[in-house]
Parts: C-alpha cells; structure tokens; sequence
C-alpha cells in the first residue's frame, strides 16, 4: 500500500511516514545535483542573495517551501518551440543520482527553504538525518536506472534554471504524478542505510575470520 | 578509402543504453524471484524489470547516467587506428544529440560540459589488430555511481590480516562490497584485477565485466573462488539498492596479470545491474550486434 504524498506537503504528513514505505509523489518538485547545490549554498545560505540571483532565489522560496529536491541528472531532449514561446523540453530519462555527495550542504538547504522531502539513491549521512528530524523531513529513496520509468511520471517540464551548468547539473522545475518512492531515512531519527550498514559489517565481521 | 562505420556505431551506443543484455536480464529475474514477497527489495527488481521492458520498447536509455563509453575495437590488418578514432567520436556526437546518450564530458577543474561527449581522452577507445577478417566492437557504457564504489588495495594488509595469496584477495573483494553497500546500484557485477600496476590492474578489472554472466573461468581456482565471493557477498544482506535482501551482486568476475615482486594490487571494478556492454561485428560491410 502506498501512501499518497502531494506537494506542498505538511508536517504532520512528513512525521507519519516510517522508514520502509512506499511512497507516490505528486506536484512540482526541483532537480538538484553537486553545482546546484553548492550555487544555493554560496549565494542563499552563505551570504545576503546577490542581485543577479534573485530572481532564481524567489523561485525557490516558494517552490520548495513544503517542497521536495530530486538529486537528477537527466537526460532531456528539447521539444519543436511553439510559436514565439519560450524553449520547451522533455524527460527521456531522469533516475537517481547518489546523494551522498550532497551531505555538506543538505542539512542547511532544508532548514532554509523549509523542504520537506529529498528524493536520491543510497541514503545521506547523519548531518541530514539531523535536519531531518528539526525541520520535519524524509529522504526518499527512488529506484537506480529505473530512468524510463520515472521519467514517464514526468508529466511537464516547466522551466529550467542555471543551464549553464550543463544539462544534468542544471535546476529543472518538473511536475511529477505518482512518483515511486520508499522512505529510507524518516524525521524520528531512523535511516534504514545505517541500519543495513550495522547488519552488513557484523557479517562482514564473521566472514573475514572464516 | 577506408569504410564508414559511424551509422553500426550509432546503432551499437542506441542498443548498448536502450536495450539490456539478455543474460542480465535473466539474472535480474531470478534475483526477483529469490526475494521475499511484499519486500522493498522485490519491489525494487520489479520496478528495475519494468523499466527495462519500457527502455526497450520506447528506444529510451535505461539509465539517465550513460556513464563514460568504453569502446574496445578487434581490427584486421589495414584498418586505420585514427580513422576509427574520427569515426567512433562523430558516433558518440551523433548518439547524444538523439538522446541515447547524456551529455557527459565534463572538463575536471572548470566543470564545464563539453556538451556533445567528447573531450580529453573521453570517450575510452582501445585498439587491437588481429588475424580474423572483420571488425568487432565492443561497447561498454559505465556510469559514474557505480565507478565511485571501485576500489585498489593492496596486500599484504596489516588491517585484513591479507597475504599475497587468494585468500587475501578475497578479505579486499569483501571488504570493497561492504563498502560500496547499495551505491553502485546493486545488484551490481564486480570485475577483479590480481595484480598488474594501479593502472593496467584496474583496465584489467574493468575488462572482465564484459564477460557472459554465467561463463566459467578457464583456471579452476578462480572459478571456485568467484562462486564463492558471490555467495559470501550475498550473505552481507545489503541486497538490492542496499534495501536489504538476499541478491547484492549478480556475479563476480576475476582475472590475473603479471605484477613487479614489490607490488600487489587487487583492483575492484563495480558494475551496476544493469552491466551495460554489447558487441558488434562488422564484415563485408554488415554489421551484426552479438547476443551475450
């Protein structure tokens, strides 16, 4: 039985969840790897918003405020314009990256801009699962290389921002329904990664003195 | 006037990121089957499944990360080295702006994305002329997720209590899966290098994940020794995306090569489970992708 997440989420809907749910997201959701995320930390976090980034700044204050970030890297192909408008694009595939990576920043990112959900591969560390447990948040965990199938749940991609980045480092603001998703590390402290960790070192253990 | 290859060569990158392997496939399946009912571990395969169904179907990659190309070329005697070299850079060009692959050439200080996949010794090309009359290709995609969770080690090792012997490579084998636990995307495949330097070790190593899943190693203790390192892994539990369960490695792969006396390596290479490689052969101007 999977449980229905819509963004912007509440609280009280982030403190239910328990580590080992199934989850499917629905709403707008905002992609973010390594240059993401160090660009949120130098010009949000670290320092007064410097003018030239304002207007990407907005945007996210009020995009992932009950929001949720998806540590993707895509693979896009840009769609015939239409008529004057801006460039439009599609999702061909958009599976997980690891997380780990992100762990210097995250804690901070979801204190300040009130995230609810972080959606990746292989877990974060301590720092997260902190921030996790104050803010009222989760790490959900999507499946690796299940690329096509997520990116079917991918219904618009409504803007891009920082493609000079490149295209998998770029913020891609997308409207997901139904995106599969299991709770991994929940806001009471629990994370299922060290869990398995601690299982897998005992045997560890025992096998090497075989 | 050496012949064009670029279109089989587009056609290789489209197979090799949009169409899984049949025998990873079957792998895959018998993982899914071996896991417990209701479990995230089983829901995982499932969806891994399905998503191989879909990419084959729609022609979309498998995986967003189409990780670096690794082409190995067998050519008769003649062929021109940097003809291919030209021919196989337009192909990796070609296939990205056709989104089989992601555009992952990026410069390593300024981060810049080349945007078209090709850059400073990237993609991977080897060459290697031999006595049969046609050309064969093989191609690897390998993603950066799971060459994170690679590793060298070196033995003797006061910390493993490893000696310079099979026993020892085990205890680093071990070691390293622990250590990757589900961030390569497991169930993954590990390729082995036993000796060898940092370098020629780890090609080595990488090498063997092009190998069939279910070949036997010619030289009887190594076989052994495979078979035993996947059961051992498996029994870490760290199973399918480290949700816990029964499968965390589909196989494990190893090869020797000479080493300097002073020098010990064993060279991990982790694949994920999707162990993206195919191979194209090339004569009398058809080309023919090979079924592993």
């Amino acid at each position: 039985m999977s449980i229905k997440l819509t963004v912007p989420i509440e609280e009280k809907k982030i403190r239910e969840l328990r580590i080992g749910d199934s989850v499917l997201l629905t709403g707008v959701i905002y992609t973010a790897r390594d240059a993401a995320h160090k660009y949120m930390k130098e010009n949000f976090i670290a320092r007064p918003c410097p003018p030239a980034e304002e207007p990407v700044y907005q945007v996210l204050r009020r995009g992932l405020a009950g929001g949720v970030i998806y540590h993707c890297g895509p693979v896009v192909r840009k769609l015939p314009a239409k008529g004057t408008g801006a460039e439009r694009y599609e999702f061909v595939a958009a599976g997980p990256t690891t997380s780990i990576r992100e762990e210097p920043y995250e804690a901070d990112i979801i204190r300040h801009f009130g995230v609810r959900a972080v959606i990746g591969k292989g877990g974060m560390g301590p720092r997260t699962l902190a921030a996790c447990q104050e803010c009222g948040a989760v790490y959900l965990h999507a499946i690796g290389g299940a690329a096509t199938l997520i990116a079917e749940t991918v219904t618009e991609v409504r803007n891009v921002y920082k493609l000079e980045f490149g295209v998998p480092e770029a913020l891609w603001e997308i409207r997901v329904e139904d995106f599969p998703c299991v709770v991994t590390m929940d806001s009471h402290g629990q994370s299922l990664h060290a869990r398995i960790e601690e299982a897998s070192r005992r045997k560890l253990a025992e096998l090497l003195t075989r | 006037m050496a012949p064009d290859i670029t279109e089989p060569l587009v056609e290789l990158i489209r197979s090799t990121s949009t169409d899984l392997s049949p025998d990873v496939e079957q792998a895959l399946r018998l993982a899914r089957d071996r896991e417990e009912p209701g479990s995230a571990a089983r829901q995982a395969l499932e969806s891994i499944l399905q998503n191989v169904e879909l990419s084959r179907k729609t022609g979309r990659p498998i995986c967003q990360d189409t990780g670096t190309p690794i082409f190995y070329v067998w050519h008769p005697p003649g062929w021109s080295q940097r003809e291919l070299r030209r021919q196989i850079e337009n192909a990796v060009r070609s296939a990205t702006q056709r989104a089989y692959l992601r555009p992952n050439a990026v410069a390593a200080l300024s981060g810049k994305n080349s945007g078209d996949n090709t850059g400073i010794d990237f993609p991977t090309m080897h060459f290697e002329e031999w006595n049969r009359d046609y050309l064969h290709v093989g191609l690897m995609l390998k993603g950066g997720g799971s060459e994170n969770c690679g590793a060298t080690y070196s033995i003797p090792s006061a910390e493993f209590e490893a000696d310079r012997d099979l026993s020892g490579v085990r205890k680093a084998v071990l070691d390293a899966a622990f250590k990757a636990q589900g961030f390569g995307c497991a169930p993954g495949v590990l390729g082995v290098g036993i000796g060898g330097d940092r370098a020629t070790g780890m090609i080595k190593a990488k090498e063997q994940l092009f190998r069939p899943i279910h070949d036997e190693n010619p030289d009887p203790a190594l076989a052994a020794m495979e078979k035993q390192l996947c059961r051992e892994i498996n029994e870490l539990g760290i199973g399918p995306m480290g949700f816990g369960g029964r499968t965390t490695v589909l196989v494990v792969k190893l090869a020797e090569l000479h080493r300097l006396p002073a020098s010990f390596f064993v060279s991990i290479a982790y694949m994920c489970w999707a162990d993206r490689r195919k191979f194209m052969n090339i004569r009398n101007g058809r080309a023919e992708i090979e079924l592993l």
